[in-house]
This record gives C-alpha cells, sequence and structure tokens, in this order.
C-alpha cells in the first residue's frame, strides 16, 4: 500500500487529497508519511485554529503555504457570559498583519469571540485581493467605521456576518460605501446592529445583488420598510427582519403577505424584535416551506406561537423564549415530526418565581414526539430523575444536550434528590453526545456516569456541582474525547487536576473560575508541562502575593506550540518555568 | 504546597500518591458505612428526623403534590424493565479509579423496608405505588452510595429556595447580554391578540408578569450641561412627562443661570416653572428623537406609539426651534 502510495505522482496525490474536506481527516492524511504531509501541507487551503493563542501565525505560514480560508477562535467560551474579563485578549491583528503578507489570496475570515479593531478591518479590506467572506462572531472592538472600508473596497465579497459581534455603532452610514457596481453580496447578517442605516441604500444594495440569499437585518429596520426589500428580493433563502411592528396600517400587513409569499425559496426566518401579533399571519403563506426559526427575540405569547409553529411541519430548528410553556411544546411535538434542533431561553431568568409554566414536561413532549431531535438547549426551573430518564430513552441520538436550571443546585424537585441518575441516564443512553451541560444539584457519583459513559464527549460545561475533587477526577480519567472543559464554582481542585495532568495536553482547555485549585498547583502545572499554557486570571492582584495554598481566581490552561503569550494585560499571568523561578 | 513538589512526577504520572488515595479510600468507606448507618436508622420507624423532613416537604410544596399526580402517571409510562436495564448498567460500571467505591455493597441496603418514605406519592397515590416503588428502590439505590449530603444538601437547597431573591451571580444563569437587554428594553409582557386566553393550566404557575424594569431614555436640555435620565414607564400620558420634565431641569436650570450670573447669591432659589413644553407656548420645547433618527415634537402621536419610537428626548429652546429642520409629524401631513 505505501509503495503504491508513493509511486503515485504528487499531482495525482494531491488531486484525491482535495476530495478530502474534514481537518480532522487532512490531519490524518498529514501523519502518514514525510511525502504526504509535504504534499498535503501545499495544497491546504481551509485552515481551522480552536484558539488562537495554541498556535503563532508565523509557525502556520511556515507550515501551510497557501491558504484561502482561515477560522480563528478568541476568548474561552464562558466570555459570553461575563466571566473573562475585559482586555483578556484575543487580538486579531498580529495575525491579520501575519495573514496578508502571506496570503494575498485569502478569501475567507472567520473569526470567533476576538478582539478586532477597525485597523484590523482596514488592513482586511486592503491587503487581500480576492476577498469574498468574513464572519464576525462574537467580536468586539471594531465600529462601523472599519465596516465601511470592508464595504467600499472588497469587491467580491458575497459574505458578510456580524453574528452576536458587539459594534460600536457610530452610524449606520457604512451601508453606503457599498459601491454602486458592487453586486455579488450573499449573505449579510447585521442583526446585531443599532444604528438606523439609509433604507434607500439598503434597498438599492439588496436590489442589485442577484444571488443574494440571505439577508438578516436589525431592529431599527421598520416592518413597513421590509416589503420593499423583499419585492427586491424574491430569491431569498434566509431572513431575518428588522422591528416587526408597525403602526396599524391595513395595508402593512397586506404588503408584507404579498411579498412574504412571492418568497418561494424561504426556508428560515429570525428578527421578529417587538413584534405584533397582529402581523405575524403575514409569515403564514411561507412556513410550510420553513425548516428553520429563530424566534428567540420574539416576546409572543403562548397561543401565537402555537398558531406559528403548527404551521411549519418541515422545522428543523426552534430558538424561542419560554413563552411557548408547555403546552406551545406539546404543539410542537405533534406537528414537527422534523425537528433536530431546539433551544428555549428565559424571558424572565433574574426572578426566582417562574413566570411562565414551562417545566420538564415540555421537554419530555418534544423528546417524545420528534425522533429527529438531536440538540438541545433548555431553559427551566424544575427537573426530575425521572424525567431526564424518560427523556433519554426517547431520544437516543442526541448529540447536544445543554439544560439550564435556572436556580443553581436545584434538586429533583419531587424526590428532592441529587439529578445525578437523571444525567446519568442522559449520558449512558445517548451514545453519541458531543457536547453537554448540567445543572441543577449533582454529586459526585453524576460525574462517574459522565466519565463513564460520556466516551465521545468533546465539550462538557459544569457549574455548582459536585462534591470533591473525586468529580473532576472521573471527568478528566474518563472521557477519553474531551476537548473543552468548562467549570465554574465547583469544588474542584488540586489532586484531581494533578493526577489528570497528561490529559490536559490532549485537550483544547480548561477553564476553572471560583473552584479550589490552588496557586501552587497552578505554578507545578505550568513547570512540568511546557506545552500547556497556565494562565491565572485575578483581578485581586498578582496571586504570589496570597499564600499558595489559597485558590486562584481564575484558570485556564490551554495547549499551545507557540508558547506563552506576550499579550496579556495586569491581571493574567502564564505559569512557565521561568515565572515559577522569578517568583520562588 | 512542599509535599506536592516531592510527589509531582507520580503525580504527573497519573498515578496517585498510593497511601493517601488509599487512606482516602478507607476513610471514604468507612465514613460510607457510617453514613450508611445513619441512612438506616434514619429510614426505621417514621416519626424522627424524616417525619420533619416530609413535614416540611409537604407544607412548602403544596403544589407539587399535584405534579405527583403526573409523576405517577409518568411512572406507568415508563416500564420496569428499562428502569432495571439503567439499574444493572451501573452495576457493571465498577470504575478503576481508587476513589470509587463498590456500588455493590449498598445495594442491600435497599432492602430496607422504609425507603417508601422517599416519596410522599406512594401513600397518596396507591394505584401507582408498584412502579414507584421499583423507582424509589432505584434512587436509594444510588444514592446511599453517595454521602448523606446529598439528602441534607437536598433539603437545605429547599429551605434555600425560599428566598425572596437569588443572589445574583456574575454568568448565571449563562445568557449572552443581548438575551438580558431583551426583557428590559421591549415591553416584556408578551403582545398578544388572544389577551384573553388563560396562559397556562399547570398547577404551580402563574400568569405572566410584567417586569418592572422601566424604560429609560436620557433627556437633555439646552442651556443644562448635564443630561438626565427619565423612566417613560412610569408616566403614563405626555401631561406627566411635561411635569416630571420641569422638576428634573427647574432646579438645574436655575443653578446655572445663577452661575452664568457670576454666582450672585441671593439670585438662587428663584426656580421658574417650566411650562408649555408641549404646544409650543412656552419658552421650551420638547422634542425627541424616533427610532428612525428622525427630530420629532413631543405630543403628536398617541402615548403609546411615542413610547415605543422614541430614543432620546431633548428640551429646545423655543426660539431655535424655527432654525431647525424638524419634521413634524408624518401623519400629520399625508
Amino acid at each position: 500500500m505505501l509503495k503504491m502510495a508513493s509511486s503515485f505522482p504528487e499531482e495525482v496525490l494531491e488531486h484525491v487529497f482535495s476530495f478530502l474536506q474534514s481537518d480532522g481527516d487532512r490531519n490524518s492524511i498529514s501523519m502518514v508519511c514525510k511525502s504526504w504531509y509535504e504534499i498535503e501541507r501545499w495544497c491546504r487551503r481551509r485552515i481551522f485554529v480552536g484558539n488562537c493563542y495554541a498556535v503563532s501565525p508565523r509557525i502556520l505560514i511556515r507550515r501551510f503555504p497557501d491558504v484561502r480560508s482561515i477560522t480563528l477562535k478568541g476568548k474561552p467560551h464562558f466570555a459570553d457570559f461575563n466571566l473573562v474579563p475585559e482586555g483578556w485578549g484575543g487580538y486579531v491583528y498580529p495575525w491579520i498583519v501575519a495573514l496578508a503578507s502571506a496570503y494575498p489570496w485569502l478569501e475567507e475570515i472567520r473569526l470567533k469571540r476576538m478582539v478586532v479593531t477597525d485597523e484590523s478591518l482596514e488592513l482586511i479590506a486592503k491587503s487581500f485581493k480576492n476577498f469574498k467572506l468574513l464572519v464576525l462572531s462574537s467580536c468586539e472592538g471594531f465600529s462601523t467605521d472599519g465596516l465601511a472600508s470592508i464595504a467600499a473596497n472588497c469587491r467580491n465579497l458575497q459574505e458578510l456576518d456580524l453574528h452576536e459581534s458587539d459594534v460600536e455603532d457610530l452610524s449606520g452610514r457604512w451601508l453606503s460605501h457599498f459601491p454602486d457596481t458592487y453586486t455579488s453580496l450573499v449573505s449579510l447578517n447585521i442583526a446585531c446592529l443599532g444604528s438606523e442605516v439609509s433604507f434607500s441604500a439598503l434597498e438599492r444594495l439588496v436590489g442589485r445583488c442577484p444571488n443574494l440569499r440571505s439577508l438578516r437585518l436589525h431592529r431599527a429596520v421598520p416592518l413597513d420598510r421590509l416589503s420593499n426589500l423583499l419585492h427586491r428580493a424574491p430569491q431569498l433563502v434566509e431572513l431575518g427582519t428588522g422591528a416587526y411592528s408597525a403602526e396599524l396600517r391595513p395595508d402593512v400587513l397586506s404588503n408584507l403577505s404579498s411579498a412574504l409569499s412571492a418568497c418561494r425559496e424561504l426556508k428560515s426566518l429570525s428578527g421578529f424584535w417587538d413584534v405584533v401579533p397582529t402581523y405575524l399571519p403575514a409569515v403564514y403563506s411561507i412556513c410550510p416551506g420553513l425548516t428553520s426559526l429563530n424566534l428567540s427575540y420574539a416576546i409572543i405569547q403562548s397561543p401565537d406561537l402555537i398558531k406559528l409553529v403548527s404551521q411549519c411541519p418541515n422545522l428543523q430548528r426552534l430558538w424561542v423564549l419560554d413563552y411557548i410553556e408547555d403546552v406551545g411544546l406539546d404543539a410542537l411535538a405533534v406537528s414537527c415530526k422534523d425537528l433536530r434542533e431546539l433551544r428555549v431561553f428565559p424571558s424572565d431568568p433574574f426572578v426566582l418565581e417562574a413566570n411562565v409554566s414551562l417545566t420538564e414536561q415540555g421537554l419530555i413532549s418534544v423528546s417524545e414526539g420528534c425522533p429527529k431531535l438531536q440538540s438541545v438547549l433548555y431553559f427551566c426551573r424544575q427537573m426530575s430523575n425521572e424525567a431526564l430518564i424518560t427523556i433519554a430513552r426517547n431520544q437516543p441520538n442526541f448529540t447536544c444536550f445543554r439544560l439550564c436550571i435556572i436556580e443553581p443546585r436545584t434538586p429533583d424537585y419531587l424526590t428532592l434528590e441529587p439529578l445525578d441518575v437523571g444525567f446519568g441516564a442522559i449520558v449512558e443512553h445517548c451514545k453519541d453526545l458531543t457536547r453537554l451541560s448540567v445543572s441543577g444539584l449533582l454529586t459526585d457519583r453524576a460525574f462517574e456516569y459522565i466519565g463513564t459513559y460520556g466516551k465521545k464527549l468533546e465539550m462538557l460545561s459544569l457549574a455548582f456541582a459536585g462534591d470533591s475533587d473525586l468529580g473532576l477526577h472521573h471527568v478528566l480519567s474518563g472521557c477519553d474525547n474531551l476537548r473543552k472543559l468548562e467549570i465554574r464554582d465547583c469544588p474542584f481542585g488540586d489532586k484531581a487536576l494533578l493526577a489528570n495532568a497528561a490529559k490536559l495536553e490532549t485537550m483544547r482547555s480548561l477553564w476553572m473560575s471560583s473552584c479550589s485549585v490552588s496557586y501552587g498547583a497552578c505554578k507545578l502545572l505550568g513547570q512540568k508541562l511546557p506545552r500547556l499554557n497556565v494562565e491565572v486570571i485575578d483581578e485581586r492582584g498578582h496571586p504570589a502575593s496570597r499564600p499558595e495554598s489559597l485558590p486562584v481566581e481564575k484558570l485556564y490552561i490551554y495547549r499551545s506550540v507557540a508558547g506563552p503569550r506576550f499579550d496579556m494585560p495586569n491581571f493574567v499571568w502564564t505559569m512557565d518555568e521561568n515565572s515559577a523561578l522569578r517568583l520562588t | 504546597m512542599q509535599k506536592m513538589e516531592e510527589t509531582c512526577p507520580q503525580l504527573l504520572d497519573l498515578i496517585p500518591k498510593e497511601r493517601e488515595w488509599l487512606v482516602n479510600k478507607d476513610d471514604r468507606r468507612s465514613h460510607g458505612s457510617a453514613e450508611e448507618k445513619k441512612l438506616e436508622l434514619r429510614l426505621g420507624p417514621p416519626g424522627q428526623d424524616w417525619s420533619n423532613l416530609r413535614d416540611n416537604t409537604s407544607i412548602s410544596h403544596k403544589e407539587r403534590d399535584e405534579s405527583l399526580l403526573s409523576l405517577g402517571y409518568f411512572y406507568n409510562n415508563s416500564n420496569g424493565n428499562q428502569t432495571h436495564h439503567f439499574d444493572s448498567s451501573e452495576k457493571k460500571t465498577v470504575l478503576p479509579s481508587p476513589w470509587s467505591s463498590p456500588p455493590s455493597g449498598y445495594h442491600n441496603q435497599t432492602k430496607g423496608p422504609s425507603f417508601l418514605q422517599y416519596s410522599p406519592s406512594s401513600q397518596s397515590l396507591p394505584v401507582t405505588q408498584k412502579a414507584s416503588q421499583s423507582c424509589c428502590t432505584k434512587v436509594v439505590d444510588l444514592q446511599s452510595a453517595e454521602k448523606k449530603a446529598s439528602v441534607n444538601t437536598a433539603v437545605t437547597n429547599n429551605t434555600s429556595q425560599k428566598r425572596t431573591a437569588p443572589a445574583p451571580v456574575v454568568g448565571w444563569p449563562p445568557i449572552r447580554s443581548f438575551r438580558k437587554n431583551l426583557a428590559g428594553t421591549s415591553s416584556s409582557k408578551p403582545a398578544s391578540e388572544s389577551q384573553n386566553v388563560a396562559p397556562s393550566k399547570v398547577p404551580n404557575s402563574k400568569p405572566v408578569e410584567t417586569s418592572r424594569k422601566g424604560m429609560f431614555v436620557k433627556i437633555n436640555m439646552d442651556g443644562v450641561p448635564i443630561g438626565r435620565k427619565v423612566d417613560l414607564s412610569a408616566f403614563a400620558s405626555y401631561e406627566k412627562l411635561s411635569f416630571a420634565v420641569d422638576e428634573l431641569f427647574r432646579g438645574l436650570l436655575a443653578a446655572q443661570r445663577d452661575s452664568c450670573a457670576g454666582g450672585i447669591k441671593n439670585k438662587i432659589g428663584e426656580e421658574k416653572e417650566i411650562t408649555g413644553l408641549l404646544d409650543g407656548s412656552g419658552e421650551y420645547t420638547l422634542v425627541y428623537e424616533d427610532n428612525e433618527g428622525d427630530r420629532m415634537l413631543v405630543g403628536d402621536v398617541p402615548w403609546h406609539m411615542f413610547v415605543s419610537t422614541v430614543k432620546r428626548l431633548r428640551v429646545l429652546k423655543s426660539s431655535e426651534l424655527s432654525a431647525l429642520c424638524i419634521r413634524s409629524g408624518k401623519e400629520l401631513k399625508n
């Protein structure tokens, strides 16, 4: 086999490799032998970097000389919930500088949780001749000025997606910077913006881009403008509305209805800010074709949600607020037999008492009625082991199960027992589970189940759970495929971490905040495992100013071939050999 | 810490310090069996600690009795085989970890007769008793292997649930900040065509609450360098807003005039009421920027429409009003 393979001309192998798109397959190929490694690296066009500090741009460029598409991720996931202090890092500018000189033909940049300055955006706009795609997902640090330079300079831009980014919204004028000759837009997502854009500029842009498939607008676009936009783009597949309310005028509803029913390709709807249910019937005509519906900003009561959802028999993905209530999820289970993903967000997470009647029953109904359900994110206020066991048995094909019982350490509300058995059932029955978030009252026993059965788990989120180091030990020693582990407010400490230190090198990252890991253990890990970056994040000041046995505030550990980073703010310390020497 | 440094090679090799683990194990075991005894005692005749617990439970969770109905139903639905399935797979998973206490020893435990104490439902629901029994067996089975802490924490937690408000925890519940704003910025009561529809039929639910988070907008006044914020949800009409604006700025305006006049003390207190804000008859006129970025006169549209479109307010000198290009109510013109 090897002989035969080596007898192929390089061009042939290169052609064969070009059919392999997955990063994992590519990585495997390059491990076969030196010549495959060489051939593969020359023809790798797409790069995924799951942690921008795990590798340096220099190393990347040295190995892959001709990259067209790059995905970079910055801050840890818990940054979404304000657990990573402002200024921690994740700056993309040094990357863009390096990419600009190495890959003039770079076409795609996808960034997640990174700090992107206007300077970076300007550099992107100027440097890449054939730039096509910019996705800034949960990014921050840039303004509409940076977007203006992208709009003005990237003539071949097909996709601009500001997915959940925190943009400094100086003005809506940036949109007018797309030149009149620009017609290549395929996808535009500006749902996170606040400022009003010039509607005439938006209408002209939408009108002159014949390939536009996805348009996700922001709240400042009023409903009466939407019909005009839709008339110009009946080919849309994905639509995010702006504010879904208008002054009561009969023509708004009729115009919108006719404009929407002309969009025969529509498969996905989102937006619906400030929704007035009176206008919802406008979307009824396209409901049968919908596969994705994001109502997570739509404050509508259950009866209206039921009316809407029950007209969408082909729905595969539904995001919704808990106003849907159990009765709405019952209706969903009856109507949407193709549902793959369900997310139910809390409408008022900061009150103790439930404001809606959404319980474990809703999730049970969906797990019974929707046989294809794979992915769940569910916020609720009560859960029982029996419910979890039923859900697990109903739905063994879950790949993602994220349950958030809003009050920490809530036991099974029927028996007042911990929810260990219930989550045990989830991991036992759902053999393909790759992502799990647990909540409620959990003892170390729950983690024993997770370690025993969660063999395919890649990402695990823990909060307010466990009783001792044993819990963490079960997870680290048992979950063979774990890549990302994030833990907050759990009594896990040095013993479990040090005993499983080698495991950390197989993972992308470990986050622990408000746990019991001592500064001494952090130092030890940093010294003994030079391929790990062990970051202590402590806003109270240098951890060395306190006894070593005291727990650190936040700990972020990740493997890296780039060594310690140099852009740390004054509340982050890396525990490498040198720093340990310095400090002792 | 020193100990740790001495033994770190072993630790890093994933071989924990034997003695420590063994001690830990023994400790755990004896500890565990002690817990068992306690548990046995507690599980014995009802009327001691447990009866307290039960009373407590039934008092604080009256509404749960109803939900227990669904529990019974639930148990009937789930056939015993599957329950057993999980149970048995639990047995076969004895982890190699030095920590893991062998679960097998605890299985006898469940033969204690009083495990029914775990579930009030078994008494109130004789029909489903059999099914619940098997389930409860399992629960005891697994839980007794753990510390009694699980039970106790549950109880403490139960009492803690009675707190009026949870202590705010950063980053919990795990929701992106833009979602948190959602309830605050919009009318947080869901809009509905069918207002008469009862919001729910589930026992322990309450009607949807309107949150009182308010709707604050910035307000600035000509001649006053410092802006204020007003909560529009606190007013129900333009008149009330206009009174509030007067109250907010009257003092500031007077102070501003005083300071401009060279701080002559005896003029302080000469506060002039700000009137005619809405009809243009006074010295000042109230205008607002709407959600389309247009500057509009306050008072043209119905109050609720104003509240839903206003982005910020400004009190302008009426004399300067004509100089500004104001697009007053489009509807009026049309």
